[in-house]
């Protein structure tokens, strides 16, 4: 295999990986400051998804999709805290668990309902559709590495937010003791919704930029949430510095194992039933990097010791 | 006796009533709408040993669900093409004869619930739930992109399989076999709840740091509820590939694990016939709305968020009233 079909797979993985982080991140920061499990953020996903495709489909402009998708999918967020989640945060996991699976169940089919089954397309912008030879002579596609300094400056973004700011500081005593920041009189159940909103703007980001290099679809939301749930479990479940580790461990994992297992394959088969069995054993890789995880940490690399 | 045994006792006798009046008024879709409801009764009941005894939230029982279900589609399909499941050390053929079929998707997937109990109880709460999840998602890939039988498109049976004196194919005896599984599934249940590893199992759910201090060991007791659990989901898994003659990756998706659980929460965690009821409201309401609206889980939504915000203990619980202790 080439040195310049690696680099692009790298890079390919470092894309998936950055947009898993989105995900990850809104996931790991809903349960670190309000302890819910929420199975509905892949919903959120696809609202920013839908959200963008049916804007742009209306006026043509990437950016203003973009706009559309962070607002639908924030509104929708603060929507359904106010209405369910928030009654929510007091009860055991199995009902929080419930509860957001009949959410994913009223998006879905509400989504269905609006759109119709089949897939809408969002088409990337004018001026990111061609490539760009990066040093080393690979050719790459200039969205996915436009994707990669999107998530990189989320990244960024976050952790300003986290640690420099006055909201961050409320968040991160709202993960250590609720009870002790609403004496001091912080509204907590103000900044709950600002917090669920904040994480469901950031699943509407990534599903509105994915949404560009996939199809925008009814159940596309599911499979990215569950592999944001690898994610922070391998990072730690309330660490967003463990989401980002994980989100690229996995992004990269993912899109490598892909084409390196059919040719470590190879070396043993013939390439017809290496290239199948290598796939099938591709598409469990990460799962299997979860496992060894956990039986080396068992509440992730960055997590709190239980 | 107490309200709820009347309500089981009540559930017991529409289970032999229902598909006894649409014998009788020569309905048989009714008897398939029925056999459908009794097994996934029967696997919610498997969930209830790991989720209403062990209090462990596994959103991957499709894992086991499917297992058994392609215990079924592997075995047959071997059978019908006369080919042999494997030839080397030693020679095994697939069969058609359900007796065989149901012990290999016991053994199978309890075999896997062994396997991922040893890895998901590391861990608990959250994690536990997320890694189910994770697991289950893992074979479902696994069986679509595994070409050898029939990746996604799954694999179809062409005549149902068979048991000794019976002719399966006939809705009603195969229905009297699903309902003979589930009665043992709800005795070993009734059966397990009154016996020292229930109520061990029940104290480790309640508090585990006492349990250690007693000199058991908590996650031993859960792995192996989570053991039975996967196997009675299996035998489920294999008696639905076996109603469909047909079985396809759909069987492991994570939706499939979300519905189990919907069944035995809608019912009424940790009661005995909580999964029956559940399952039997489940199978109604799909018949029902889904005549009447295409999107008729809008409605299934609403419903879950009425009871998780609104309703304690299921439907059962709703009925019967709240618990007494037994």
């Amino acid at each position: 295999m080439s040195p310049i079909l690696l680099a692009e797979q790298v890079l390919n993985g470092l894309q998936s990986g950055v947009m898993l982080f989105l995900m990850a991140a809104g996931l790991t920061l809903i349960f670190g400051v309000m302890g819910l499990i929420n199975l509905a953020h892949g919903s959120l996903y696809m609202v920013g998804a839908f959200a963008a495709a049916a804007v742009a489909g209306l006026t043509g402009s990437f950016l203003l999709a973009l706009v559309a998708a962070l607002a639908a999918a924030a509104a929708a967020g603060a929507l359904v805290e106010l209405l369910v989640i928030r009654r929510l945060y007091a009860k055991d996991h199995l009902d929080q668990v419930l509860a957001t699976f009949a959410l994913i169940l009223i998006f879905s089919e509400g989504t269905r309902w609006l759109f119709g089954s089949f897939p809408l397309y969002l088409d990337i912008p004018e001026a990111l559709s061609g490539t760009v030879t990066l040093p080393g002579g690979i050719a790459y596609p200039a969205y996915r590495l436009a994707l990669i300094g999107v998530g990189i400056a989320v990244a960024l973004g976050l952790w300003w937010l986290n640690a420099r700011t006055r909201l961050g500081i409320r968040i991160r005593a709202g993960e250590n003791d609720r009870e002790m920041i609403a004496a001091l009189g912080v509204d907590i159940s103000k900044l709950y919704t600002l917090v669920f909103a904040l994480g469901a703007a950031l699943a509407g980001l990534a599903g509105a930029l994915v949404g560009a290099i996939q199809s925008v679809q009814v159940g596309m939301g599911e499979p990215v949430l569950i592999l944001a749930f690898v994610v922070i479990v391998i990072g730690g479940i309330g660490s967003i510095k463990g989401a980002l580790i994980g989100a690229l461990l996995v992004g990269l994992t993912d899109t490598l194992g892909g084409v390196l297992l059919p040719e470590l394959f190879k070396l043993f088969t013939d390439p017809a039933s290496a290239a199948a069995s290598g796939s099938a054993f591709a598409s469990m890789a990460i799962y299997i990097l979860m496992a060894a995880v956990l039986i080396w940490r068992p509440t992730g690399l960055f997590g709190a010791r239980a | 006796m107490s309200r709820e045994s009347w309500l089981n006792t009540a559930l017991l006798l529409a289970l032999v009533a229902v598909p006894g009046w649409a014998l009788w008024a020569d309905e048989p879709f009714t008897i398939t709408l029925a056999t459908r409801a009794v097994i996934f009764a029967l696997a919610a009941v498997g969930l209830n040993i790991a989720l209403g005894m062990g209090g462990l939230v596994s959103l991957g029982h499709a894992v086991f669900f499917g297992i058994g279900g392609y215990a079924m589609g592997i075995l047959a399909s071997h059978a019908q093409t006369y080919t042999a499941l494997m030839e080397w050390p030693f020679v095994i053929e697939g069969t058609k004869s359900m007796p065989v079929i149901w012990l290999v998707a016991v053994a199978a997937s309890s075999c896997a619930a062994l396997v991922i109990g040893l890895l998901s109880l590391r861990t608990s709460g959250v994690y536990f739930i997320m890694i189910t999840l994770a697991f289950g998602q893992m074979m479902y890939f696994f069986a679509i992109s595994w070409p050898a039988y029939g990746g996604e498109d799954g694999l179809s049976i062409y005549v149902r399989n068979g048991f000794p004196g019976l002719n399966t194919l006939v809705p009603i005896q195969f229905y009297g076999i699903c309902l003979v599984w589930l009665c043992i599934a709800l005795l070993l249940y009734a059966r397990l709840m009154r016996s020292p590893f229930g109520l061990a199992l029940n104290a480790a759910r309640q508090v585990p740091a006492r349990v250690r201090a007693v000199g058991l060991d908590p996650r031993r007791l859960q792995l192996v509820a989570l053991v039975i659990s996967g196997g009675i989901t299996g035998l489920a898994g294999a008696l639905f590939a076996d109603l469909n003659r047909f079985v396809s990756p759909s069987m492991l998706s994570w939706q499939m694990s979300g519905e189990i659980m919907v069944f035995v929460i809608i019912g009424g965690v940790a009661r005995l016939f909580g999964p029956v009821a559940g399952a039997g409201f489940y199978v109604l309401l799909e018949h029902l709305l889904g005549g009447v609206s295409e999107f008729w889980q809008i409605f299934l939504g609403l419903f879950l968020l009425a009871v998780v915000l609104f309703g304690k203990g299921g439907l059962v619980g709703m009925i019967a009233g709240r618990r007494g202790n037994g």
